[in-house]
């Protein structure tokens, strides 16, 4: 048990590993999603990344100047940047950039109606669930296969309500005052290495507004889909909820097993406007060979309300902390996250939370699970100036260790200045032991499903944060992931 | 038709033998005390059956019904009709224990069957007002806080809810006050049928006094070395261990 409500704590560091031999073998069944079809491509930007690359998208997208120089300069930033190897992890030097392909489509616009999907692309959505979710319990779905949008579709009468839900060519097209307004300006470009790329090469991902006062009753979906071998997807999504409105965003994600590295990139601005809500929920289970770098940041104005709900259980590498910017009086930020980490799995993730004005408040809740060889790490970063008050944090990482040799490491660090403000940090690490196993066995349960039972008991109070139909889901994923993971 | 034989069980932890050839046949029906002082392999006996890891079986056996656990999984075991009340119980957080039992039933069930959740419910609450347990242990995380008699109270629940042909109560009124004692030996004994056996593991003979049984033996050293009747019990309560011990 870690605790602390302490001024400048920085490293915390949590570490448990034991000498037994560990008794399991994990064999991973993602079967479910784990396949491809062969997709005759009308655009190829090729291998590797140069001004060409970039130019060749932009080309294809027919593109302003201003989004083409935007790009240039992006390029210069991220090839100038170095690795975040020295805090991260040294298996981000396993990414061949010069072998990516970044940018892959078909060369149509996305349509409104599943039956005008090519077909391989419409088997690809079915077979993951998308039009029957969509029937049942969205208001809205956009569906991404490699670098563009296949389907985007919003119900008549969210559309009525002026709500804006499109992919982000179209948003650039279409609505560029306002996406102008606010595009790179929560998340710059030279934020981190992978930031820069993403606005180097970004396609895809959601454009969204909402107007004052619209609360949009059913969730919105982006579904992304990484199709191709080789391939990079950097969809680049931007939401701008006005005054007093409200909105809950789902992702999902997932792509077929190749033997070669795949990248998915994203950058995720989401802009909350006064007293407005945003709830941002992804449901990560990327194949075993995928890096998953994702950069996401919201910024709540005064009285507003961020919260991403986040939950990764798939790739290989995930490095991803998202944050809220708490720029308003009284605004208020929450990240709840659950990480699993099988065999051969790196879960890097956590959060950030900025207070920039008074009374501002945030929350973090992470829970781990670490399988096998699996590693999962928490990086807190919390920051309360000295010239605020009011300010409230509290942050509580909990790390589950299912094998001996699995791994979890904790690094929360909370910078508060002043002494007008509240915060409290939590941590634990525990493992599920022998005799919990061998009790509920005796009891007549399988090993898996006791791993099962002790895995969901430990999400539990998480799990149900996210709306109902992705509660379920998620219990199979996990169910999914110990079924494999005990000889 | 149920049977429990232990026929000449030796077993030993980490190289030391524990249970030295150790004989006893349960016919169903019956209840059996096992008495013994401390390190006689009491609560060895109990891990051996259900199938702990920790313990290596060198050689006999213990046959259920006829068929040798030693054959099965830990899980097949229970399955089979033995159920093992624990001397100190896991705790597991996050799950209710509704939801383990449950689980628990299910896994009982032939596959794709669903449990009845109503009649479920409706079962495990008129237990639970037998055993005088709050309703809202059902929503509580398996022994997760529990007092001592809680969790001995929630063990004999789940004996009740599971049904067993054979249980094995290891040192059931350890950490109990006379009242919790009293409750349980009330479950214990409303579970007690013809076609049910029982091997009560106690250190001492109180809990005796409330779940009587039809043979009590004595361990010691790793073997039976006397059996008897209910008497057998207040004599050792009365004299020790050790007299027996010394005419061994």
């Amino acid at each position: 048990m870690v605790e602390g409500g302490g001024l400048d704590k920085k490293l915390n560091f949590v570490y448990m590993k034991t000498e037994t031999e560990t008794k399991s073998r994990i064999e991973i069944d993602r079967e479910e999603a784990n396949f491809h079809y062969d997709v005759d491509y009308k655009h190829d930007a090729g291998r590797g990344l140069d001004e060409e690359t970039i130019d060749y998208i932009s080309n294809v997208k027919k593109e302003d100047e201003w989004i083409r120089k935007f790009r240039q300069r992006a390029l210069k930033i991220f090839n100038k940047k170095e690795m975040p190897t020295h805090w991260a992890s040294q298996d981000l030097n396993s990414i061949k950039f010069d072998e990516i392909r970044y940018y892959l489509s078909a060369g149509e616009a996305p349509k409104r109606s599943w039956e005008d999907v090519p077909d391989e692309m419409k088997e690809t959505f079915e077979r993951l669930g998308i039009p029957e979710k969509e029937r049942k319990f969205l208001a809205g779905v956009e569906a991404q296969f490699d670098s563009e949008a296949a389907y985007s579709n919003v119900k008549d009468a969210v559309s009525e309500q002026g709500v804006i839900f499109v992919n982000s060519s179209e948003g650039l097209a279409e609505h560029a005052d306002i996406f102008r307004k606010w595009f790179g300006k929560v998340i710059p470009t030279g934020d981190n290495k992978f930031s820069a790329l993403n606005s180097a090469v970004f396609s895809g991902g959601s454009f969204i507004y909402v107007p004052p006062g619209v609360k949009v009753k059913h969730p919105l979906q982006a579904y992304f889909r990484i199709n191709a071998e080789q391939f990079g997807q950097f969809e680049r999504t931007l939401i701008i909820v006005d005054e007093g409105a409200e909105l809950t965003y789902m992702e999902g994600c997932t792509a077929p097993k190749f033997e070669t590295s795949t990248l998915h990139s994203a950058v995720v601005e989401l802009v909350a406007m006064k007293n407005a809500k945003i709830q941002y929920i992804t449901v990560q289970n990327w194949s075993a060979n995928v890096f998953n770098l994702v950069t996401k940041r919201g910024l709540a104005h005064e009285g507003a309300e961020v919260r991403w709900i986040d939950c990764n259980i798939g790739s290989r590498l995930t490095m991803k902390y998202p944050g809220v910017v708490m720029k308003g009086e009284g605004a208020r930020g929450e990240v709840v996250s659950i990480a699993l980490a099988n065999d051969g799995q790196h879960q890097d993730t956590g959060a950030k939370m900025i207070h920039a004005a008074d009374n501002t408040s945030s929350n973090v809740v992470s829970k781990s699970i670490s399988v096998g060889e699996g590693r999962s790490t928490y990086r807190g970063h919390v920051h309360i100036p000295k010239h605020l008050k009011g300010c409230k944090n509290n942050t509580e990482c909990d790390a589950l260790l299912i094998n001996p040799k699995s791994r979890t490491d904790t690094y929360p660090a909370v910078t508060v200045r002043g002494n007008q403000h509240s915060t409290q940090h939590e941590a634990s690490v525990s493992q599920v032991s022998e005799e919990q196993i061998f009790y509920m066995k005796q009891r007549g349960l399988s090993e898996a499903e006791a791993m099962s039972l002790s895995v969901n008991g430990f999400v539990n109070d998480l799990v149900r944060e996210f709306p109902m139909e992705y509660s379920v889901e998620l219990k199979r994923l996990i169910d999914l992931e110990m079924e494999g993971s005990v000889g | 038709m149920s049977s429990l034989e232990i026929i000449n069980l030796n077993a030993s932890i980490n190289g030391t033998e524990i249970l030295k050839g150790l004989n006893l046949n349960v016919p169903q029906g019956e209840v059996h005390a096992i008495m013994g002082p401390n390190g006689s392999g009491k609560s060895t006996l109990a891990k051996v059956m259900a199938g702990h890891e920790d313990y290596e079986v060198t050689g006999g056996d213990v046959l259920l019904n006829g068929k040798s656990l030693l054959e099965m999984e830990v899980d097949e075991r229970s399955r089979e009709g033995l159920f093992l009340a624990f001397q100190y119980p896991a705790e597991i957080p996050g799950v209710s224990n509704a939801n383990f039992l449950r689980a628990a039933r299910q896994a009982r069930l032939p596959e794709g069957e669903e449990i009845d959740a109503v009649a479920f419910y409706k079962e495990i609450y008129d237990k639970m007002d037998q055993l005088g347990m709050d309703r809202k242990f059902t929503g509580r995380s398996v022994n997760e806080g529990f007092s001592g008699g809680e969790k001995k109270r929630n063990e004999v629940l789940q004996m009740m809810m599971l049904e067993p042909s054979y249980a094995v109560l290891d040192e059931t009124d350890s950490g109990l006050d006379i009242d919790a004692l009293k409750i349980v030996a009330d479950g214990v004994n409303a579970m007690r049928s013809d076609n049910r056996g029982f091997l009560v593991i106690t250190h001492y003979q109180r809990l005796l006094d409330y779940i009587v049984p039809d043979y009590v033996h004595v361990l010691n050293d790793g073997q039976i070395i006397r059996s008897g009747s209910k008497d057998l019990a207040l004599e050792l309560e009365e004299k020790g261990y050790d007299w027996l011990k010394e005419e061994d």
